[in-house]
């Protein structure tokens, strides 16, 4: 894969691994060989069990890695490589090229000041606007994420406000910035069911209304699938599949995912969580020299347990499995053996 | 906010009437009594130890001693000396500036130089934060009064850069006899607030919302200031106020060690004496400067953190 000009942002071959300051082996792997890239304008979903790498992935676009991490491949923004970004470069990206949505915003945003003085903060120490000005470009995003008061709000501080109202907070302070990719991490896992939908709906307009790029990561692979434009199936810090999310349904054809589907209990009700597959979720470094999944695979053959799979076009997808002839030659068959 | 303070008055006057109890029941009912420091190796007559000890009111019962002793200090009258006659007030009165002056010194050193060591440590992992720590785990060891050894051997004896014993004249005079002992006791109190500093950045260094102002683009010195170390300054400022109630206390030592003519020399004179008037009067202003350091920390908690704001009245 080349350096594609038009794309947001262009993961290419990703691999990060972390040091044990505790042993001596090699750093473990938590992500292997991510390629993925991403449109202006476009919404990418990241799903998977816990653990598997999602938030690793966007932490590395973003440079927040541990410190002892390693990173080998390419990140691209604009076309330029993060991995290789300056300080003051590095900056001024994360200024106005990338804003963070956190999954708990009472975490995420400091309990000692005053929710203005979050809003502001980046404005008034990045961009040398004036506190003033600043104030009123908050109290006018407040607004736009349904905040009413926002005077009063401003003047708040974060422990007198809501889960939800913190996630907009935390949206706006977002949109504030102005940037052109917006990477949630679960952003809505910390709300309440009510809240869940209201958040995600202001995302979803604003990344119309404006043309923000944007990557969401979610436990849930319906509301993926009801907000992104593509999904990327995540297994042990590997990207298994990664296909149009309106394909995903009917043509979906890693065990994985299909195990995924299958485990939903149905269309209509909205799973909680990506768990009811048998065995428990792998990370990268717990995974042999095969396919991670080998293991919990039902059609895991003895290629699967020796040789990783490289992605192949599948389907008009991006599939990680030796076996997907097989499988799916007779693909009701197929199905229903993969959800077993 | 007001409340608060409100609050915390009426908790420093409890407290001291509290403590004043304690210490004039303790002084009274200890062994030894002023009396026999006045006779000394004289043997009086009945006569005239009653006469003596009417004089000093030392024969009425506790309670009305206790009763005449309050009434007396809430007339500003802290009473007279049983050994010298003079007023309690101007005895103490002569060593509370000398001995305030002392405190201050260290406190300065003890935040200046502990919190930097601390910071140091935190913001630079690996050798540099390895150093750090090997400095503060030998400063911890260190009590004042071996301090003031070491000190007065290598510093006012060998190389004669500061007077071993008593303070100069002058304000400049002063100040530079009171270095010594102010470092003294500032060398452990160092180490443990450096400790303190060290843990508490490295918490907030790991929170969630210093990843986020990360995550923003601020310059690092932004961050570190308005996230970190302001987050980080309660459980500083809290150790900073318990260390410096301790150093009141230890300049007992120090001011003996060093003859600094403060409350702390004052103290341990009035306490061989039994000078019973003086000692209360001492040992309430220490419990006075404990409580006052507390209350000082608790203020500056809540100014820094929200959440500690609406619940007033909070006890030490
Ligand atoms: N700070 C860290 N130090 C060491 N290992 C870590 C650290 N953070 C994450 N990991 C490991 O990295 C792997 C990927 O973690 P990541 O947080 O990306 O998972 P995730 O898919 O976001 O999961 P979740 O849905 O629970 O958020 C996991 O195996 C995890 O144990
Ligand atoms: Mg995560």
């Amino acid at each position: 894969m080349s350096a594609d000009t038009r794309a947001l942002l262009e993961i290419e071959n990703l691999t990060v691994r972390l040091a044990d300051p505790a042993a001596d082996d090699a750093p473990k792997p938590l992500l292997e060989g991510i390629s993925l890239s991403l449109a202006p304008g476009e919404a990418l979903g990241l799903v998977g069990e816990s653990g598997s790498g999602k938030s690793m992935t966007i932490r590395a676009a973003t440079r927040l890695l541990p410190p002892r991490a390693s990173v080998e491949g390419a990140i691209r923004f604009e076309g330029t490589d993060v991995t290789r970004m300056s300080g003051p470069a590095l900056r001024a990206y994360r200024d106005t090229g990338v804003g963070m949505v956190f999954q708990d915003p009472r975490a995420h945003i400091n309990p000692t000041r005053r929710i203005g003085a979050f809003l502001t903060e980046a404005l008034v120490r990045n961009r040398g606007v004036g506190r003033r000005e600043a104030t009123a470009r908050a109290a006018a995003v407040l607004g736009e994420v349904g905040i009413d008061d926002p005077a009063r709000r401003l003047r708040q501080y974060p422990h007198e406000l809501s889960g939800g109202m913190l996630q907009r907070v935390m949206i706006a302070s977002v949109l504030l910035a102005e940037p052109r990719l917006i990477l949630a991490d679960e952003p809505t896992t910390a709300l309440d069911v009510t809240i869940q939908s209201e958040v995600v709906g202001i995302l979803d307009r604003l990344r119309r209304d404006r043309g923000i790029g944007m990557v969401f990561i979610t436990h849930d692979l319906d509301l993926a699938l009801a907000v992104c434009g593509r999904v990327a199936v995540m297994y042990a810090g590997r990207i298994v599949e990664l296909r149009d999310a309106k394909d995903l349904h009917e043509r979906a054809a890693h065990p994985y995912t299909l195990g995924l589907l299958g485990s939903r209990p149905s269309i209509d009700v909205r799973s909680a969580r990506l768990t009811a597959i048998p065995g428990r979720p792998r990370g990268a470094f717990e995974s042999g020299p095969g396919c991670a999944f080998a293991d919990r695979c039902a059609h895991a053959q003895d290629v699967c347990r020796t040789t990783p799979p490289e992605p192949v076009r599948f389907r008009d997808g991006d599939v990680r499995c030796h076996l997907l002839d097989q499988i799916h030659s007779v693909p009701t068959a197929a199905r229903e053996g993969g959800a077993a | 906010m007001t409340r608060m303070v409100i609050s915390r008055l009426g908790g420093l006057a409890t407290t001291l009437l509290l403590a004043s109890v304690a210490i004039f029941g303790s002084l009274y009912l200890a062994p030894g009594s002023p009396e026999d420091v006045l006779f000394g190796t004289r043997q009086p007559s009945p006569a005239a130890r009653a006469a003596v000890e009417h004089q000093l009111h030392l024969d009425q019962p506790l309670p009305v001693r206790y009763w005449d002793w309050l009434t007396g200090v809430l007339h500003g009258n802290l009473g007279t000396s049983m050994v010298t006659q003079q007023s309690v007030a101007s005895r103490v009165g002569s060593g509370l500036g000398t001995t305030a002056t002392l405190v201050l010194i260290a406190v300065l050193f003890v935040v200046v130089f502990g919190i930097a060591l601390g910071a140091v440590a935190a913001l630079r992992p690996g050798a540099v934060d390895a150093a750090a720590g090997a400095v503060t785990s030998v400063t911890v060891t260190i009590p004042p009064f071996v301090a003031s050894t070491v000190l007065i051997t290598v510093f006012a004896v060998r190389l004669g850069w500061f007077p071993s014993s008593g303070i100069g004249t002058g304000f400049g005079g002063r100040i530079h006899g009171l270095i010594l002992p102010a470092c003294a006791l500032a060398i452990m109190n160092c180490g443990f607030l450096a400790r303190v500093t060290r843990n508490a950045l490295l918490d907030q260094l790991g929170r969630e919302h210093v990843q986020t102002a990360v995550a923003r683009g601020l310059p690092r010195a932004i961050v570190l200031r308005d996230h970190v170390l302001r987050n980080a300054l309660p459980p500083i400022s809290t150790a900073a106020a318990l260390l410096t109630s301790g150093m009141f206390a230890s300049t007992l030592i120090v001011e003996t060690a060093f003859g600094v003519p403060g409350i702390g020399q004052l103290t341990i004179t009035s306490v061989a004496q039994k000078d019973f008037p003086v000692v209360q009067a001492v040992s309430l202003l220490l419990v006075a400067a404990f409580v006052v350091c507390n209350a000082l920390s608790d203020l500056l908690q809540a100014l820094i953190d929200p959440r500690l704001r609406s619940t007033s009245g909070r006890m030490a």
